[in-house]
């Protein structure tokens, strides 16, 4: 299987996602410029985390313009499977692939530590591998990652499952004080309706080995692979 | 550009907090947003606007969480002035 990670000025984990894919997952893994017009053939999409035209205006406002992104949508409206980490789960918003959007961290500081987060759903894309509920541990660093909808797009999410991860802490609890960026009813991560497009703010990417502090996170692109071999036979 | 009502703007909260200590009492609700400024040439000020509120829809504002206004006036030496110029 063959994983796409697209780079824009700025991003800063394209490194990281590629090392999951191929050291992690064993699988290939490829880049793609933001300038670029075609997938090159790819199985999934990874959009990473960092800083796309330096966050200017909102995080990922610019870099959904980008030539690549056309591309993109195309690919995910067709039902390939497109994960976007961090920065890509701000541009995936902006982009309209995801619904709301990523504010202001409340506590108003930029924010890079550990967190919990407990697997809603297993029917996505990239959640396949999990068991529900499972509690994973992975980093997550960002300013700006405060889910962010309107009351009946939160209750729309809820009840058509699409809430995929939840900051929760170490029991599975989704307490006030495990959410650290004041997300609204602690959606750390979502997808869109047909379930291919995901995007969350921790870092996978950055807990898939053990000698990480983490491999918690190696299940997301595992699950790619079920996505795409079930879509294949 | 300014965050839209119902959502939780921790800035203009903190700013509010500080401009009620240094005694401005008055002071009930503090909204923190943005300012862009463009310099645009247009035909008038309607189509000025017309053309920055297309601006503001399609990627200077996000209205899942932002509101917008549009103001226009004439920029220095325009000929054009607000509903005046030939």
């Amino acid at each position: 299987m063959r994983f796409a990670i697209v780079r824009f000025p700025g991003s800063n984990c394209d490194a990281d996602c590629h090392r999951a894919v191929e050291e992690g997952l064993g699988e290939d893994a490829f880049y793609l410029w933001h300038r670029d017009r075609d997938l090159g053939g790819a199985d999934a999409i990874l959009l990473p985390g960092g800083f796309a035209y330096g966050d200017y205006l909102r995080a990922g406002a610019i870099a959904r313009f980008s030539p690549i992104m056309k591309a993109v949508e195309s690919f995910a409206r067709a039902g390939g499977p497109v994960l976007g980490i961090c920065n890509g789960f701000q541009i995936l918003c902006e982009a309209g692939l995801l619904p709301g959007a990523l504010a202001r961290n409340a506590g108003l500081r930029f924010l890079s530590h550990d967190v919990h987060l407990s697997v809603e759903r297993t029917d996505t894309a990239f959640t396949g591998a999990y068991r529900r509920g499972q509690v994973l541990r992975m980093p997550l660093s960002h300013g700006e990652g405060r889910f962010v909808a309107d009351a009946a797009t939160l209750d729309r999410l809820e009840e058509e499952g699409r809430v995929v991860f939840r900051y929760v802490d170490a029991a599975g609890n989704a307490t006030p004080d495990a959410n650290p960026n004041g997300s609204l009813r602690a959606i750390a991560g979502v997808c869109n309706e047909a379930r291919n497009v995901v995007g969350l703010m921790p870092h996978p990417d950055r807990a898939y080995a053990a000698i990480l502090g983490s491999d918690d996170g190696l299940g997301v692109f595992r699950s790619a692979l079920a996505t795409t071999a079930a879509a294949v036979s | 550009m300014a965050p839209r009502q119902g959502i939780l703007d921790p800035e203009g909260e903190t700013i509010g907090r500080a401009l009620r200590e240094l005694g401005y009492g008055g002071v009930t609700a503090v909204r923190a947003g943005r300012l862009i400024r463009l310099t645009l040439e247009a035909e008038d000020a309607d189509a000025a606007r017309d053309e920055a509120q297309r601006m503001c829809e399609e990627l200077l504002a996000n209205p899942v969480i932002e509101d917008f206004a549009v103001a226009v006036r004439p920029a220095a030496g325009s000929a054009v002035a607000g509903g005046g110029g030939a």
